[in-house]
Formats: C-alpha cells, structure tokens, sequence
C-alpha cells in the first residue's frame, strides 16, 4: 500500500513540478534575479494551500496529526540553506527540481545529480565534524500550540490554537502571493514571457 | 507553457497536502545519501551491512542513520523519488517541447556564461554539490524544509527560507544580469 502511494503521490509531484515550470532552470533563475517572480507567486500558494487544508482537516479530526514531521532548529539549517541559496543560484535547479530536470532530458540537470551525489556524500564524511561542533542540537519547534502535537510552540501564549495560526498564516501566504507584482528588478516587462501572462 | 501560479500553485498544494494526509510530508534530500550509500556498498562491500543484533548499520556514522533504507531501497521515501521522475517525464512528454539546444544548455545560462555547453554542465555539477551539501547540513531542502516545514508552521522552515534566499537572490543578481 506505501509503495503504491508512493508511486502515486511521488507521480504527481513530478508532474505538477514540471508543468508549473520548477523543472526548468531558466524559471528558477528569473525568480532568484527577480525579474520574473511567477514561480515563487506558484510556491506561495501552493503553501498557503496546503496549510489551509492540512490545518482545516486536524481542526475538524480528518487530517492525523501524527502525520507531521517538524524538522530541529539549529545552526545547521541556517548556514545549510546558506550554502544551498548559492548553489541554487548557480545550477537553477534544488534536489527535487533536479532529479526532475533529469528525467525530462535535460542534460545539464544530469551533472546537477552527480554534483548533489558528491556534495552528499562529502557531508556523509564530514558528519561526525558538524556533530560535534553541535551545529545539529536542536529543538521541533513550531509558531503556535499545535493541539495533538508536543512540538514546543515559539508562542506559546496566543490566544488562539497553532492551528488557527497556520491557516492565518496560509491564508497571509496567498495574499503575498496576489499582491506581490511579477517584476520586482528594473522597469521593463516580467523576463521571458513572448505573451504577457501564462496562460490560464 | 507553464501553468499560470492561480492554477499550479493550488493544484501543487493539493499534492503536499494529500502526501500529509495519507503518508509524511514530502521530502527528496535523503534519498541523495541513500543512492550514496548504495553506490558505496558496491564499491565498498560491508560499508552497509548488518551488525550482531540482526540490525543494519554502517562504518559511516552517517549512512548508518539510513541503514535500513540503503539495505532495502524499495521503501516510501525512494521510490517516491523514482516515481516524480517518471510523472516528470511523462508531463513533458505530454505537454512541453523541450528544445535540443535548451537541454545541453539552458537560455538564461547562455546568455550570461560564454564556456558553451561543457562549462554549463561543470556549473551544474559545482552548483548540485553545495546544493545537496547545503541540505544535508541542514535536514532538508527546498521541498522537506521550505515547502512542507512553512506549510506546517515550523520554525526551521523559516529559518531555512531565510538562509537560502539570503545567499539565492545576491548570486542570482550578480551571475544572471542578462535576460532571456
């Protein structure tokens, strides 16, 4: 049954990916250089879209809260994605979008992998370094008091449930998302649209 | 043509949240280290192997985090990897044209970097490496931290959305000056 899910949620992913142009390194390049910030509009709604649901679902008992999974705070997350803006710069792709790019035939992408299989298994080697130094102790937090979750909450005296506050926040993503224009460097045009908008 | 963020970026929301509802948030970093680890067990017998309680575990103190998956791929996680390969593909199948020269070299990398197609696959390969580094420093990447973690309201997301867009926006302005 994991297996099939897998193929099924893991199929959709890919195909949303790449119809909403993540796989193609010229978008994620316009959105870093903000010349044409249409993929991180796509981004923030889809969070917003998300948390909404998720959220939604455990206040009305049909979304198992069990199924989260929040990740520790440590200095490791910062100076981690840190290191990933540059590379992501760079290449024009991150892990998913990637392995993605790949599998539609896009060369360059290939080398995006071997590149990542190096850069992983380097830090496979020097783990036991970023360990030590305690660049990896931290706690699961999370905004607010999640009800049927222990993560520890950064505020914990709202008065409202942490769920409440993720569909606020979901709610906030999307309308960052309608108000943020689609050019946010120079005055020309969105970069690489022939036609003025994506079609709907 | 991609679609318009009104209709991706719903529909792409849909997807992590069916995968909160019915599984674990999405992530991809981690299946990095474990084709590490299988490629490692190959060349390196018994890098993964089991120890006297039966259990898997490895020399690595890493790849023995991921011992189970790396004995035994064919689990969630990996073939939810290979799984958005094959959708990725058959979507551009389906409905994108890719051209030739795009997929040697993209647009806006040939317009900014004159090393032609070999210096653009070196630039992937510099840039996949600090990329699956970064990620792996940090418990997660694009999709694990920013996308499920925001989506979640944790904290690390944030905080991992603020370390790679502080490094991200500043090297794509420098290195992506001309358009295309």
């Amino acid at each position: 049954m994991e297996i099939f899910l897998a193929i099924a949620i893991g199929g959709l992913f890919g195909v949303m990916l790449e119809r909403i142009g993540a796989t193609d390194p010229n978008w994620i390049g316009r959105m870093l250089n903000l010349t044409n910030i249409h993929l991180m509009k796509t981004i923030l709604v889809a969070i917003g879209t998300a948390s909404i649901l998720m959220f939604g679902g455990q206040m009305l008992g049909l979304v198992e809260v069990g199924h989260m999974s929040v990740k520790a705070i440590n200095v490791g997350v910062l100076l981690g994605g840190a290191i990933l803006g540059i590379g992501w710069a760079i290449a024009g792709y991150c892990p998913g979008t990637g392995v993605c790019a790949a599998a539609t035939g896009r060369l360059d992408a290939w080398f995006f992998v071997a590149g990542g299989l190096l850069g992983a298994g380097a830090y496979a080697l020097t783990y036991p370094f970023w360990k030590q130094i305690g660049f990896l102790n931290g706690e699961k937090w999370t905004l607010g008091a999640i009800p049927g979750a222990d993560y520890p909450a950064a505020l914990p005296n709202l008065p409202f449930s942490g769920d409440v506050l993720g569909i606020g926040i979901g709610i906030a993503f999307i309308i960052v998302a309608i108000i943020l224009p689609r050019r946010l460097a120079g005055q020309k045009a969105p970069a690489g649209e022939g036609v003025a908008e994506p079609a709907e | 043509m991609v679609l318009n963020w009104k209709i991706g970026g719903p529909l792409l929301g849909v997807v992590f949240f069916l995968a909160v509802l019915l599984v674990k948030p999405i992530g991809v970093s981690t299946q990095f280290v474990v084709l590490d680890g299988i490629l490692w067990n190959t060349q390196v017998p018994g890098t993964v192997a089991q120890g006297a309680d039966g259990a898997w575990t490895s020399s690595n103190a890493y790849l023995a985090k991921y011992a189970d998956d790396i004995a035994d791929p064919v689990n969630y996680s990996f073939i939810f990897v290979a799984a958005m390969m094959g959708g990725a593909l058959l979507s551009s199948i389906v409905f994108g044209r890719i051209p030739l020269r795009e997929r040697f070299n993209p647009d806006l990398w040939r317009a900014n970097f004159s090393l032609g197609w070999i210096g653009r696959w070196i630039i992937a390969f510099i840039g996949g490496a600090l990329v699956l580094f970064g990620a792996r420093l940090a418990g997660g990447c694009t999709s694990g931290h920013m996308m499920s973690g925001m989506m979640q309201t944790a904290v690390s997301g944030y905080i991992f959305a603020f370390g790679a867009f502080l490094t991200a926006f500043p090297t794509a302005r420098i290195l992506l000056k001309k358009e295309a």
